[in-house]
């Protein structure tokens, strides 16, 4: 064991996964890198009559180069829409396949019916940004073969352009496609808006599998998957329900809790300068922190301020501030919201982008890293402001990491925003159950009871210091909590490992044990 | 008298909802109310009664007045919620259903008793007087002035519609004249005057229309069942910056004035007299500022 830089034990190595790296620090392991080649791309080379087109999933699958113990990727743009997960690896399953990597970039609700997958060997490996539910139960109760690997969006672009991630097969849903694996999702009956994550495993992918619902004439236009890379075209029935791709969660609460945290998070923006002309912007979906979005949009419009960007998962709230003027562009990596697909198709400033272009920490050029500001979720923060989104205060895994440390690091102020109390539960704790976002790329958090601001930023304490605003000291703020609900009981887990939480940079920041 | 305290809103909030109560400080209104009465079950009145005396004895409400509604007393209820709430020291009492002098007197004598007994000093808990039948908007003025510990005189717009057997409507019109009876007799008893909730919680611009009526007729502040009510009825209340800067004007001259032993002087060409300035003084107090 060794401890990283937040001082949390690390395992030096893991069976069936290799050795370790600490985390360092949130640019640490990217300054010391040197003379690094992104992995080669696979050689998708056909003859001229080589035939894409398959009748269904079962000729495809005989066509392609399957094998145990191979890695299968997916694409989450669905979220809890998605009906491409379970029929392919049913169908993989009944072939006799067995210790599969399953490295979809998120697992959400729709993806409970695996676990049987899990318990008999036949997905022993997972790479995922998040799981939830049912499977986050069974990873947590120790099912899974191996430990599962939770990484941030960007953390898997890196990975997958590093070769740690190798893909031997991609499968990839498109809301429209051609019949030479030209593909889009931002139309048709199942458009789903971006497809930022799908980006990678087509590009990467040893085999690419596009499957549709709405095959179009040649050529299917816009192409956010291109033919050149894509093996096989499969059309299928459906390939998920865009209406539960974000449910009611893109549009502003009319919660008054969250409305509350918002225009006080608003504020705090406001008094550190940032909402200034060409800033650009960043916020969660639903909740609190897309609520700001709205605070901030009456900002710019009392001091006719107009921004830049926005950026990440993009929403309807979001689509509205760029056809109102208050934002030159939005970058989608993935549409929150099937009503944004529309936009997406027609609207030249709404952007389709890659998870690389996002967030990946090993380029020369991802979107976070111009951000101005961001406005993030939490489960849980610890008093050293380390964030958790991924386990929930009973030490199930019940939430993913998105784009969380990657933005977190690279926006020039990061906000977290959450109730100080849910459910009678405290979220601001001296030890929280595991660490996604290091604190030191957290400046501010927003609870409806005050305000902290992070030591580590004292430019933004002065600014802050006459605002008017409840600033607050972390760990007082934490004892006021604390004396409302009590010292909650912790859930108790054993020694082994069952997940990894890699930083962005692929260094190990936390690890997840088997609940008790 | 406690007429210059703001009461631009007043939050109800169900006694017998501890997530609610925990929270009710942190939404910034002036007053929150914590009810026994009408948002609680006949089956559920002991566990609110005792819910409601913890948490005031517990929570922290960041420097919001606190009231809680008792039931009538009329009813078997009032005497239980007073005894355990009185000791309890919050601001107020706010006594539901009001008709007569004599309710108050009876309120008044009551609370008297358990404050003696408590060794709480006289006169700390206050009493909101809720006029909501026909009856108590008649005897409005003897209500507000039946004891120093009345400091506010408010309407229940939705029982008193019902009493006088009518429809409460979008413009009330039917409560005009009770509106406008209250405001006077809170005006004559130097008391703070409430206003009503507005229920529709999506209406906003109905609930801002009604809230500048309101503030027309002269009422102090309003009732609200929401906390996203808040900020539009202090957005209403709040003082334009340029009357923000007369008030200041008129009241820097007015102290210079003072000082000077000139009594009636201009400004703008408009003489100010003592309720000008009154006015003036009003206007920055509801604009935060300080005297």
């Amino acid at each position: 064991m060794t401890k990283n830089a937040i001082n949390i034990e690390i395992p030096k190595e893991i069976k069936g996964f290799g050795k370790l790296a600490p985390f360092k620090g949130a640019w640490k392991t990217i300054e010391a890198l040197k003379n690094m080649s992104k992995t080669p791309a696979p050689i998708h080379a056909k003859t001229k009559d080589h035939q894409k087109l398959c009748k269904n999933i079962q000729t495809c699958l005989d066509k392609l180069d399957l094998k145990d113990g191979m890695t299968i990727s997916f694409h989450h743009h669905f979220r809890g829409g998605d009906e491409t997960v379970a029929p392919i690896i049913a169908e993989l399953a009944k072939r006799g396949l067995k210790d599969l990597t399953l490295a979809s970039s998120s697992l959400t609700s729709a993806h409970e019916c695996i676990v049987p997958y899990l318990e008999k060997g036949i997905v022993t490996r997972i790479w995922t940004s998040g799981a939830r539910g049912k499977l986050g139960k069974a990873i947590s109760e120790g099912k899974l073969a191996h430990p599962a690997i939770f990484h941030s969006h960007g953390g898997r672009a890196r990975a997958i352009e590093t070769g740690k991630l190798k893909i031997d097969v991609a499968f990839i849903a498109a809301s429209a496609a051609d019949q030479e694996g030209n593909a889009t999702g931002s139309f048709g009956a199942s458009a789903c808006g971006a497809l930022g994550y799908a980006k990678m495993d087509a590009e990467y992918a040893r085999q690419v599998v596009v499957l549709t619902d709405n095959l179009v004439d040649f050529p299917c236009l816009p192409q956010s998957i291109s033919q050149h890379n894509v093996d096989y075209v499969v059309p299928v029935k459906r390939i998920g329900d865009p209406q539960k791709i974000a449910g009611d969660t893109t549009r502003i609460t009319t919660n008054p809790m969250d409305l509350k945290i918002a225009e006080l998070a608003a504020k705090a923006i406001d008094a550190t300068g940032t909402i200034k002309e060409n800033f650009s912007m960043q916020t969660g979906a639903g909740g609190a922190s897309l609520a700001v979005a709205k605070y901030i949009k009456e900002i710019m419009q009392t001091r006719e301020i107009k921004g830049s960007f926005v950026l990440g998962g993009i929403t309807s709230t979001m689509v509205d501030l760029i056809n109102q003027g208050f934002f030159r562009a939005a970058f989608d990596v993935q549409s929150f919201d099937a009503a944004v697909t529309g936009s997406l198709y027609s609207n030249p400033k709404h952007v389709e982008i890659s998870a690389t272009q996002y967030a990946n920490p090993f380029n020369a050029g991802c979107m976070v890293n111009k951000l101005d500001v961001v406005i993030l979720a939490a489960l849980e923060i610890d008093t050293n402001f380390n964030v958790n989104v991924l386990v929930g205060s009973d030490g199930y895994i019940r939430g993913a990491s998105g784009g969380h440390s990657d933005t977190s690091a690279g926006a020039n102020l990061t906000v977290v925003v959450a109730p100080s109390i849910r459910g009678r539960i405290p979220i601001i704790k001296e030890k929280i159950a595991c660490v996604v976002t290091p604190g030191s790329t957290v400046d501010l958090l927003v609870t409806e009871r005050g305000i902290c601001v992070n030591p580590a930023r004292p430019d933004l304490i002065k600014k802050l210091k006459h605002s008017g605003l409840p600033i607050k000291n972390i760990q007082d703020l934490c004892q006021e909590v604390e004396n409302i609900c009590g010292k909650p009981k912790l859930p108790v887990f054993d020694d082994k490992i069952v997940a990894l939480i890699e930083y962005r940079d692929g260094t190990i920041l936390d690890v997840i044990k088997k609940i008790k | 008298m406690k007429q210059n305290k703001l009461r631009r809103t007043m939050l109800y909030i169900p006694g017998n909802n501890p997530n609610m109560i925990q929270n009710g400080g942190v939404y910034g209104a002036d007053g929150i109310m914590l009810d026994l009465e009408d948002a609680v079950a006949i089956s559920r009145k002991k566990d609110a009664r005792i819910l409601v005396r913890n948490m005031l004895q517990t929570m922290d409400f960041y420097g919001a007045e606190i009231t809680v509604r008792i039931n009538g007393l009329q009813t078997e209820f009032a005497l239980l919620d007073m005894e355990a709430i009185v000791p309890c020291k919050p601001d107020a009492l706010r006594i539901p259903k009001v008709e007569t002098m004599g309710d108050i007197q009876t309120a008044d004598q009551i609370i008297s008793k358990i404050e003696k007994k408590h060794k709480i000093p006289q006169g700390t808990v206050k009493i909101h007087a809720m006029v909501e039948t026909a009856l108590g908007v008649e005897n409005a003025f003897q209500i507000a002035q039946a004891s120093p510990r009345v400091v506010v005189l408010t309407i229940g717009g939705q029982d008193l519609t019902a009493d006088m057997g009518v429809k409460k409507t979008l413009n009330g019109q039917e409560i005009a004249y009770a509106r406008q009876r209250i405001v006077m007799a809170a005006k004559a008893a130097k008391v703070a005057a409430l206003d009503t909730i507005f229920a529709d919680v999506d209406d906003e611009a109905g609930l801002i229309k009604e809230t500048e009526m309101i503030k027309e007729l002269g009422f102090d502040g309003k009732a609200v069942i929401n906390p996203r009510q808040i900020n539009l009825v202090h957005t209403v209340f709040t003082p334009k910056a340029a009357e923000i800067e007369k008030a200041t004007r008129i009241v820097k001259a007015f102290k210079k004035a003072q000082k000077d032993g000139i009594g009636v002087f201009a400004i703008d060409g408009k003489m100010i007299d003592a309720p000008v300035v009154a006015r003036a003084q009003r206007v920055l107090d509801l604009a935060g500022e300080k005297k």
